[in-house]
C-alpha cells in the first residue's frame, strides 16, 4: 500500500491535482522524472539574463560566426571606421589562444575583450556574462561579439545576442551552406567577404552560394562586401543601423 | 565537437534533479535527439561516462532517440519528413519551409533510485 496516499497500488504511480503533480513511491522504488528540458537549459537561462542586461543598457548584440580565417577581424575593422561618430561600439573576441585580434581592434580606439577559450570551440553564455562585466555598458550601443572560427558548434550556444550574422569568403566553396546547414539557418543575415577576390576566383559563383542558402534557409538576406574595397558596406552598415534596438524602438 | 561541453550541463541538471529527489543513483536516462541539433549521438555517448565518472550518473544508461527533421511548407502546407538536410518541399518544391522538430537535444526523463526505505513523496 501507498503510505502517501493509502491507495493500494503496488508501484509508484503519480497524483495530479490542480497546481502540482506528485509522484507517490513505494520503499526503494525506481521513479521516473518528467523532465523535457533542453540540454542547453544552463545555457540558455544564462543567455536571456545576458540579453536582457543588454537591453537595459539599449545595446545591440551581433554574433559573428564563421570559419576560421573568412575575415571576421577585417570586417570589424572596417565597421568600426564606417561606423565611427554614428554608434559607440565595443567587441568581444572570441578564440582559442591569443589576444591579437583585441589588439587590432583596440588600434581602432574601441574597447575590445578578448576572451581566450583554450580548447573549447565556441564561446558560451557564461563566458560573454564575464566579459560584460568588463565593459563599460553605459559607453556601448551596438556590441559585436566575434565568435571562435567554427563553422559547427557556435550555432548551438546562445550568448544572449540580438542577431546572428554568418559570414561565407569567396574563398571558400560557394556549397558551404548545404554543407553546415545549421549555422547557416541560425542566421539574420549572411555575409559574402571578401568580394575584391571574386575578379580571381573562378571557382566561386555568388549565384551558386545565393542558391545553396536558399535551400537551406529560404528567405535569409545576403549581402555581399570587401572589407578591403569597402565594397557593398553600405548595405551592411545600413542592414545593421536598422537592426539596433534604438532603431526599431523609434520605428 | 562540443559533445563534451553538452554532456557538462547534462550532468548539471542530473545533479540538481538527483539532489531534488534524494535520489541515491541515476538509473537511465533519456535523452531527445534531432538531425539538426548540431549533436553527433556516437561522440555524445562517448563523452559521457568521462563527464559522469565518480558522480551518481556513473552507471547509468544513457538512452538516446533519435528524432526525424519535419518540415511544413508554406505554400503547400503539406509536412513532410526531411530526407537528409533538405529544406525544400518534396511536394512543391518550395524552399520556404518552416522546420516542425529535428533540432531538438532534450532531457526527456530520468530514471532514479532513492535512498529511503519508507515510502516518500515527492512535489515538483
Amino acid at each position: 500500500m501507498c503510505t502517501d496516499c493509502g491507495c493500494t497500488a503496488q508501484k509508484e504511480h503519480t497524483v495530479h491535482s490542480r497546481d502540482n503533480t506528485q509522484v507517490h513511491t513505494l520503499a526503494n522504488e525506481p521513479i521516473v522524472i518528467d523532465v523535457h528540458q533542453s540540454l542547453l537549459f544552463e545555457n540558455d537561462k544564462q543567455a536571456t539574463r545576458n540579453r536582457e542586461q543588454l537591453i537595459q543598457h539599449n545595446i545591440t548584440a551581433i554574433n559573428l560566426m564563421s570559419s576560421p580565417g573568412s575575415g571576421k577581424t577585417a570586417l570589424l575593422e572596417r565597421t568600426i571606421d564606417e561606423l565611427a561618430g554614428k554608434h559607440r561600439i565595443a567587441v568581444i573576441e572570441g578564440d582559442l589562444e591569443t589576444e591579437n585580434d583585441a589588439r587590432r581592434i583596440r588600434a581602432k580606439g574601441v574597447d575590445a575583450i578578448q576572451i581566450t577559450t583554450g580548447s573549447a570551440c565556441h564561446l558560451d553564455a557564461l563566458m560573454i556574462a564575464n566579459a560584460l562585466q568588463q565593459l563599460d555598458l553605459k559607453k556601448i550601443d551596438l556590441l559585436f561579439i566575434e565568435n571562435v572560427g567554427n563553422l559547427v558548434c557556435p550555432a548551438s550556444f546562445d550568448l544572449g545576442q540580438h542577431h546572428n550574422v554568418t559570414l561565407l569568403s569567396t574563398t571558400e566553396g560557394d556549397d558551404k551552406p548545404e554543407k553546415y546547414p545549421v549555422i547557416f539557418r541560425a542566421a539574420d543575415l549572411v555575409l559574402i567577404s571578401k568580394s575584391d577576390l571574386l575578379a580571381v576566383l573562378d571557382d566561386f559563383d555568388p549565384r551558386r552560394a545565393r542558391q545553396s542558402l536558399a535551400s537551406i534557409t529560404g528567405n535569409t538576406p545576403l549581402l555581399q562586401l570587401s572589407a578591403k574595397t569597402g565594397d557593398g558596406f553600405d548595405q551592411w552598415t545600413e542592414w545593421l543601423h536598422n537592426s539596433t534596438l534604438t532603431h526599431q524602438q523609434v520605428k | 565537437m562540443h559533445e563534451l561541453a553538452l554532456c557538462r550541463g547534462l550532468l548539471q541538471q542530473l545533479n540538481q534533479i538527483a539532489d531534488e529527489h534524494q535520489a541515491s543513483a541515476i538509473k537511465s536516462i533519456h535523452l531527445k535527439i534531432g538531425p539538426l541539433a548540431g549533436i553527433e549521438i556516437e561522440l555524445l555517448k562517448r563523452s559521457f561516462p568521462l563527464v559522469a565518472h565518480g558522480t551518481d550518473a556513473q552507471d547509468a544508461a544513457l538512452e538516446i532517440t533519435a528524432i526525424p527533421a519535419t518540415v511544413q511548407c508554406q505554400e503547400c502546407d503539406k509536412k513532410s519528413e526531411m530526407e537528409g538536410i533538405q529544406f525544400i518541399c518534396p511536394h512543391c518544391g518550395s524552399t520556404a519551409t518552416m522546420l516542425l522538430s529535428g533540432d531538438e537535444m532534450t532531457l526527456e526523463s530520468v530514471v532514479l533510485e532513492q535512498h529511503e526505505v519508507k515510502a516518500t513523496h515527492h512535489v515538483h
